[in-house]
């Protein structure tokens, strides 16, 4: 891809994309809101997240090579 | 966005709600308009600036107030951000927005019909989200590569790198639409 294809290609880009202006507000206060999430318990990983990484583990620890494989997916 | 006295930042280490909250009216806004840009959902980008606080106010103790408080929001804000691309939603969020937004706008270049700006959209919402967060950032966007490194946590190269991939990534899959860009 040559400069001027990928200039023509970010155009298209931000012809699709409109770019948005200034600095917009939130809609309403969200303080309360903050308020609300520091209050609330944090929500512990329900058990079938641990048995994936428990898994995942397994698999990496078998499998060494797939680990490039999994970087470039994350 | 500015950064508060370092009094302020000071107590905020250690936990002061009253300095949190002086830190949330002074940035939230910015981090706001951050979040937005990435998103592009204005409602998803509210929660996520309340996401961002929480993670904030969360990761305090490990707050280094001679570092600034802006970029360190902006890094917290833009991983918020990056991981609600993850879930999948936003390619739902952003086909209504765009088409919306392309509905409601005049064509700006005769050259380019609302469709294939529609399918330029789509088939960026495709991409990967890394992918789509650095070149919504620094094409979308225009902002500084210095600034979109800082806020992935990347170098600048790695932000360039990743620029080229998503435009190669979206030229190939217009092409396969029978577009060339």
């Amino acid at each position: 891809m040559n400069a001027h294809n990928e200039d023509r290609l970010k155009r298209l880009l931000q012809e699709a994309l409109p770019r948005i202006e200034g600095e917009p507000e939130p809609g309403r206060d969200l303080w309360p809101a903050v308020l609300r999430r520091l209050d609330a318990q944090p929500a512990a990983p329900p058990w079938f997240d641990w048995a994936l990484l428990a898994g995942l583990v397994g698999f990496v620890a078998f499998f060494p090579a797939s680990i490039p494989v999994f970087l470039y997916y994350l | 966005m500015e950064n508060g006295s370092s009094g302020v930042l000071s107590e905020f280490q250690q936990g002061n709600v009253d300095a949190f909250e002086t830190l949330f009216r002074l940035h939230q806004r910015a981090v706001y308009g951050w979040i937005l840009r990435i998103v592009r959902n204005p409602a998803a980008a509210e929660d996520l600036t309340v996401e961002t606080f929480w993670r904030i106010h969360r990761a305090h103790a490990r707050f280094q107030p001679s570092r600034g408080f802006e970029g360190w929001a902006r890094r917290i804000a833009t991983h918020a951000a990056l991981d609600w691309l993850r879930t999948g939603r936003p390619e739902c969020a952003l086909t209504a927005e765009v088409s919306a937004e392309l509905a409601a706008r005049t064509i700006a270049d005769a050259a380019v019909t609302a469709e294939i700006r529609q399918k330029t959209a789509l088939a960026f919402g495709r991409l990967k989200p890394k992918l789509r967060i650095a070149a919504t950032l620094a094409v979308v966007e225009e902002q500084p590569h210095k600034d979109v490194a800082e806020a992935l946590g990347i170098s600048v190269a790695a932000v360039k790198l990743r620029v080229f991939r998503a435009l190669r990534l979206l030229r190939k899959d217009l092409e396969r639409q029978g577009i060339t860009p």
